[in-house]
């Protein structure tokens, strides 16, 4: 009887002693804090933040960050990197943009977008962990390649016809939907669903926790027999997803694709997912954390021209977030290791 | 029967010969106490035994029947369980987490055996949820590990905030989550308490009671004498000595190991 009690006490011990403390503690609730208080100012200093119009520009734009975000995450809570989003993103517009130009509809488009993104994925994943080459140089090389591989496909043509289904992928990127009388674009939507689902399987299977051990400690993965290799092979092809979704969207949205799209994204994705709490060290991150670290610096970029501070402060805010976020991490390490 | 044949195992990295012609035998409910200096070549001769090195010759043979092991997990079902000499831990991961790590309990795989079979050799393999962690399951059979090795470590904790001894006993643990034939221990008493010490040579002699064949790496003699029935001494690679522990004393084995007595 007195086993029973105190194996259930054992099961039952948290290493947090309050949920106070354990909220300080966590890097998305101050992220989020910064996040609530820039819209209450921003609010309360102009007219135009708090607008309908505007309101709705800044989640959809960042919604596009947070989606790659989110995908950027599992990589990095590998101990893995991908630089080659952002020009996954154009690939996987691109190949909607031709395939839709020469008039076959939507329900083959984004299948082949997606399988093309899928495919850039894949060989990343490949490289990596099966050729064992290091994760940084394998994407660099990529983003650069898939760029290329995007021009070539635009033919160098501004493409603004899509086809009898231009309608139908007009209103899946640049549509949204009536929740509780609200707008809310579509991108925000596919981003609360990626959301849900991604927090999920971080958490609750199998998958999940062979990403965090594989982060934590690869070789003692490889040792207790986790398929390290097929996992991360998975995961650049789940960025490289996300990056698709995201092209697929911006094309509906835009209206037409620039050989330019998504160049630069790689940056902002990655800082969006360290502002948000993953450590690029690998072993920790949310899938949360890489929205709100995507919402910041959206309400940032935005907050900047609308009080008409040149944008070219924004790079200042964004990068004092990061190291701000980095410090963060490691006066918490600091604390919990003595 | 012999549980364990080695015969004639070498094992070169590139240059460096790390072993060479081993060969043993490990009799069921026998404790083997495996000594030697550092680099004398242990650990390789284990982390072969558990299916991570190839041997570069020789054969390994399992109650009679000849092996060849692909990984550690292919040992792992076979019955070989270890526990590795730097733990194999991943800090970020709770003490359950590190225990089941790579045969995490399932809707589907509810045990550890289950868990190491792949999905579609797995009894309700249909289930349209196959790979949701069970950590009820998990955390219970955490606790009553760490109960039964009457440790204070908590399944719910990081390793990361561990001791040296909570840390030795969640990769102790691991190895008690199947019924393995085999356990390989490669300095488990390095970074513990006396108390803990303690610990361990008994959950070592009832796993041998239990008719497991245990092979114990040790720098402490005193533990080696106190809890193995044979003793194997290895000196640059080779097999310098292989007897009963009644028929030797801690003065021999230490002059084995650093060379003063040649063979014995
Ligand atoms: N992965 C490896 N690559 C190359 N050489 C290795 C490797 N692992 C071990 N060695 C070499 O093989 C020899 C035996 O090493 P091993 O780790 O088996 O020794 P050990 O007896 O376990 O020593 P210790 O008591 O220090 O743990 C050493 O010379 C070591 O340098
Ligand atoms: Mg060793």
């Amino acid at each position: 009887m007195t086993t029973d009690l105190s194996l259930e006490k054992a099961i039952g011990q948290r290493t947090h002693s309050g949920f106070v403390a354990w909220l300080v503690s966590r890097q998305i609730f101050w992220v989020l804090l910064a996040a609530v208080l820039s819209v209450i100012a921003m609010s309360l200093l102009t007219s135009t933040f708090a607008t309908p119009n505007n309101l709705f520009n800044v989640t959809r734009n960042f919604a596009f960050v947070a989606i790659v975000g989110i995908g950027m995450t599992a990589v990095i809570i590998t101990g893995g990197i991908d630089l080659s989003v952002g020009s996954t993103v154009l690939i996987s517009a691109m190949t909607t943009t031709v395939i839709m130009h020469a008039g076959l509809p939507i329900t083959i488009a984004f299948p082949a977008a997606i399988a093309a993104s899928l495919t850039v994925g894949a060989i990343n994943g490949v490289l990596i962990a099966i050729a064992g080459m290091p994760a940084f140089v394998v994407t660099l090389g990529m983003m650069s390649i898939a760029r290329s591989i995007g021009m070539v496909m635009s033919n160098n043509a501004l493409i603004y016809e899509f086809g009898p289904d231009q309608a139908i992928l007009f209103a899946i990127g640049g549509g949204s939907v009536r929740v509780f009388g609200l707008p809310i674009p579509n991108p925000v939507i596919v981003m609360v669903l990626l959301t849900a689902i991604t927090a999920f399987l971080f958490n609750w299977t199998r998958w999940g926790r062979h990403l965090f051990a594989i982060g934590g400690n690869e070789k003692a993965a490889i040792l207790t027999g986790v398929p390290v290799r097929a996992v991360k092979v998975s995961v650049y092809m789940f960025v490289s997803f996300c990056a698709g979704l995201t092209g697929f969207l911006m094309v509906g949205w835009l209206g037409s694709v620039t050989t330019g799209l998504g160049s630069g994204m790689e940056l902002t994705v990655i800082a969006a997912t360290v502002i948000g709490g993953a450590n690029l060290a690998g072993g920790s991150g949310t899938a949360l954390g890489a929205v709100v670290g995507a919402g910041l610096i959206e309400i940032i970029r935005n907050s900047l021209t609308l009080l008409g501070i040149s944008t070219f402060w924004q790079g200042t805010f964004v990068g004092g977030f990061i190291v701000l976020a980095v410090a963060f991490d490691r006066l918490r390490n600091t604390e919990t290791s003595e | 029967m012999a549980v364990l044949e080695l015969e004639d195992i070498s094992k070169q990295y590139g240059a460096i010969t790390a072993l060479t012609n081993i060969s043993l035998t490990l009799e069921a409910g026998q404790v083997v106490g495996l000594v030697g200096d550092n680099g004398a070549g242990k650990t390789t001769l284990v982390k072969i035994i558990a299916g991570n090195f190839h041997p570069t010759s020789g054969h390994i043979r399992l109650n009679g029947e000849p092996v060849s092991l692909h990984g550690p997990k292919d040992a792992r079902s076979k019955g070989i369980e270890i526990v590795y000499q730097d733990l194999a831990l991943a800090d970020n991961l709770t003490a359950a987490a590190n225990i089941f790590l790579g045969r995490e309990l399932t809707l589907t795989a509810r045990t550890p055996e289950e868990a190491e079979r792949p999905w579609y050799r797995r009894r309700r393999w249909w289930l349209p949820v196959p790979e949701i962690l069970d950590y009820r399951g998990m955390y219970k059979r955490a606790g009553e590990l760490f109960m039964e090795l009457k440790s204070e470590t908590r399944p719910r904790d990081l390793v990361r905030r561990m001791s040296g001894g909570q840390r030795q006993a969640v990769a102790i643990a691991r190895t008690r989550l199947s019924n393995p034939r085999i356990v390989l221990m490669d300095e488990p008493t390095a970074a513990i308490s006396v108390r803990q010490v303690a610990e361990v040579l008994s959950l070592i002699r009832r796993l041998r009671d239990q008719g497991i064949a245990i092979i114990l790496i040790s720098h402490r003699i005193p533990d080696v004498f106190a809890v193995c029935d044979r003793l194997v001494v290895l000196r640059r690679g080779e097999k310098v000595a292989d007897k009963n522990v009644a028929d030797s004393s801690p003065e021999e084995v230490t002059g084995l190991i650093t060379g003063a007595i040649e063979r014995a």
